[in-house]
């Protein structure tokens, strides 16, 4: 069924993001299943410095960006405000994975155990892009960046895997919390659709794709994203009222590709083929969770 | 009018509840924690129609804030010492943004050592932050400066956010008899928010807090420095109103005892009180002593002090904080207030009550018997009273 909104744009072009970058995807299309009534507030990052170069700006619905850590909490206020005056207005935080799984953590935790009425996006890079490729908590497992150096003494990369943010915030009792990508499109509209069907506080957790930071082709965006999904590596799933046991996962593919064909495409990975160990974990990693979660897919 | 006995943390939440605030969010933290108790009571018992805002830190109190300002409605929030600290990065957003929140301060020393007491640090360490600044000296103008602060505030030639600070359990735990306007007589005096920029409306899309290149940046700045110069006119006029309206006078400074006076003591907060009663013996005995309080510190009051300062031999700053490596940051922007005039006072400091020592008579005379001696010879510029400086030159390995 066709959106009320979707012939028209709340996000404008002429922006400076990145060709190839997901992220502009993602609002574009989160703004048009909201609509006009809608309030955005936008955590420091690649999207707020691109798109508001004053006096211009990308932005067709009312907008509001307050500094890096705290995008939660001002939406709290917002929602708090808009309550107290009797309206109803969706309000809409985007935050990339450094304002939301590390700096912008607490405020988020707070936030959603308060039980604002708040969509939370985070648009996920995996890394601090804006600030230059350093590692941030949701860098993966065994990927290069700018504070996760690749060399003879760690020919890994980043020694930690990604906060499973997801299910972190569904802990918290949030009324909705799904996994989706931009490139799974038909199942990411789903859930932006459904997110915002929900009362209380609502956590998308969407992948988004950095050509820099990633090291990818730009007219690639799409398809690493798809392998993201069609190799295991990002589950698409959702949570409703932090019901974690009974998670859905909303996407299995037919059949599974191998890690490589997602990681060779990047050159974050680059230095794991010279380590058939180190594709051989992520790959077992991969087959471990869907081994003891692939039960929870539901067609 | 009634009289009630209200401690200076209630006042603060009775002068919320007064101009209806419509959105609180609040941290707990000694001494201010009664502020957000109070207002989460009267929600409770029906008596404030309000959001109330129960944030996880100051932070993100102050981002609340920002976003429901951002939206258009008034709003409250208190906080004290590390609280405050911890809100430094955010104050410069909702100055630079124009969003007139109003702040009560539990005026509370800062770590280390962790201390709980009244000096007036918090608030000096938040001077260049571009909130208007009023320190009460009692309950009542805890109340009086509350409702004020969200007139000038909000004013539209001014817009910019305003901190009372009342001091840490001198008033903010202590009982006092506090006159309570009516309801009705605030609702005229303050009116509805009326915000004269763009707010969050999805009828009239804006973007708020957008990225401003050199090109721009500059005049945003300066934006908040003529809000702030304009400030004064709004301050001395919502100052006469209230004064009309209610028959309490206030004034950006409050000089007493002056016209004849050789000597000055300058003080803030509540140290004012006793400073006054020793003013009034210190006459009684012949001296020539006079008092200025000062209840507005931002914007800083240069054109009154230099007039109630006149012929003035020696003036004698009493202040609760320091800026090491310098002095204390009353001292500092007085003796700048004068650096350019042929006729200026000589100017010494005193710190004196950091992290709550008492500020007794004896603290008083000690100021006064050095005032009398700059008087006729020179005598420190800074200088520190009440404490153990020998034990510390022994620490420090200076004996």
């Amino acid at each position: 069924m066709k959106n009320q909104y979707e012939d028209e744009e709340f996000f404008a072009p002429g922006h400076g993001m990145c060709a190839g970058c997901a992220a502009p995807i993602i609002v574009k299309w989160v703004l048009k299943i909201a609509g006009p009534n809608t309030i955005v507030v936008n955590a420091t990052g690649c999207l707020e410095v691109a798109t508001t170069a004053y006096p211009r700006t990308s932005w067709k619905v009312p907008w509001l960006h307050v500094a890096f850590e705290n995008a939660a909490a001002a939406a709290s206020g917002v929602e708090a405000a808009v309550k107290a005056k009797g309206e109803k207005t969706n309000i809409i935080v985007f935050g990339g994975d450094g304002g939301t799984v590390d700096i912008g953590f607490q405020a988020l935790s707070g936030m959603v155990e308060r039980g604002h009425n708040v969509l939370y996006v985070l648009y996920d890079n995996e890394a601090y892009m804006n600030t230059g490729i350093q590692r941030s908590g949701a860098t993966p497992w065994g990927a290069w960046t700018t504070t996760s150096k690749v060399g003879e003494a760690n020919p890994i990369g980043k020694l930690r895997p990604k906060k499973p943010i997801a299910k972190i915030i569904a802990a918290h009792n949030a009324s909705y919390v799904a996994t989706a990508n931009p490139a799974m499109f038909q199942d990411f509209k789903k859930k932006v659709e459904k997110a915002m069907s929900y009362d209380g506080p609502r956590f998308l957790h969407v992948l988004s794709s950095c050509t820099t930071g990633w090291r990818h082709d730009p007219s690639k965006t799409i398809e690493i994203l798809r392998l993201a999904s069609d190799t295991g590596l990002f589950p698409l799933y959702e949570i409703i009222d932090g019901d974690i046991e009974n998670m859905r996962i909303t996407y299995k593919p037919k059949e599974f590709k191998p890690v490589e064909e997602y990681l060779k495409m990047q050159g974050r990975f680059r230095h794991l083929f010279k380590h058939p160990e180190y594709i051989k974990k992520l790959q077992d990693d991969v087959n471990a969770w869907w081994e003891k979660y692939g039960k929870h897919y539901i067609k | 009018m009634t009289k009630i006995m209200l401690r200076g943390n209630e006042s603060i939440a009775y002068a919320f509840k007064l101009a209806r605030v419509q959105v609180i969010p609040a941290y707990p933290i000694t001494p201010s924690t009664l502020v957000p108790e109070k207002i989460s009571e009267f929600i409770a018992n029906g008596e404030m129609k309000a959001e109330f805002v129960p944030v996880e830190s100051e932070h993100s109190a102050i981002s609340a804030a920002i976003g429901a300002s951002a939206k258009g409605v008034r709003v409250g929030t208190a906080t004290a010492s590390q609280g405050l600290a911890l809100m430094h990065e955010v104050l410069f957003i909702a100055s630079g943004m124009r969003l007139p929140i109003v702040m009560g301060i539990g005026n509370r020393a800062l770590s280390a050592p962790i201390n709980i007491w009244c000096d007036h640090q918090d608030m000096m360490a938040q001077r260049d932050a571009g909130w208007l600044q009023f320190y009460g000296e009692n309950n009542q103008e805890g109340l009086d400066l509350g409702i004020m602060a969200f007139k000038i505030a909000e004013d539209n030639r001014v817009m910019l956010p305003a901190m009372v600070g009342l001091d840490a359990f001198v008033l903010t735990h202590t009982v006092e008899p506090v006159e309570m306007p009516e309801q009705s007589e605030v609702d005229e005096f303050v009116g509805e928010f009326k915000p004269n920029y763009v707010t969050l409306d999805p009828d009239k899309p804006a973007t708020l807090g957008s990225f401003g290149f050199p090109e721009h940046y500059m005049e945003f700045k300066f934006g908040q420095w003529v809000a702030m110069e304009r400030a004064k006119k709004v301050i001395d006029e919502v100052f006469k109103e209230f004064e009309e309206k209610f028959g309490r006078k206030y004034r950006k400074v409050n000089p007493e005892f002056v016209e004849d006076a050789d000597i000055v003591l300058v003080t803030m907060g509540s140290m004012s009180g006793t400073a006054r009663e020793f003013v009034k013996r210190m006459r009684g005995k012949g001296k020539k002593v006079g008092l200025l309080k000062i209840t507005t510190f931002r914007p800083f009051p240069k054109e009154e002090l230099i007039e109630a300062l006149k012929g003035v031999k020696v003036v004698a700053v009493m202040e609760r904080n320091i800026s090491f490596g310098f002095g204390g940051a009353v001292y500092a922007e007085l003796g700048a207030t004068f650096a350019n005039l042929k006729e200026k006072p000589k100017i010494v400091d005193f710190i004196v009550g950091l992290g709550g020592r008492d500020i007794t008579f004896n603290t008083y005379q000690a100021v006064l018997d050095l005032a009398e001696k700059a008087l006729k010879e020179d005598v420190d510029e800074v200088n520190w009273i009440d404490v153990n400086k020998e034990a510390v030159y022994k620490a420090e390995g200076l004996q």
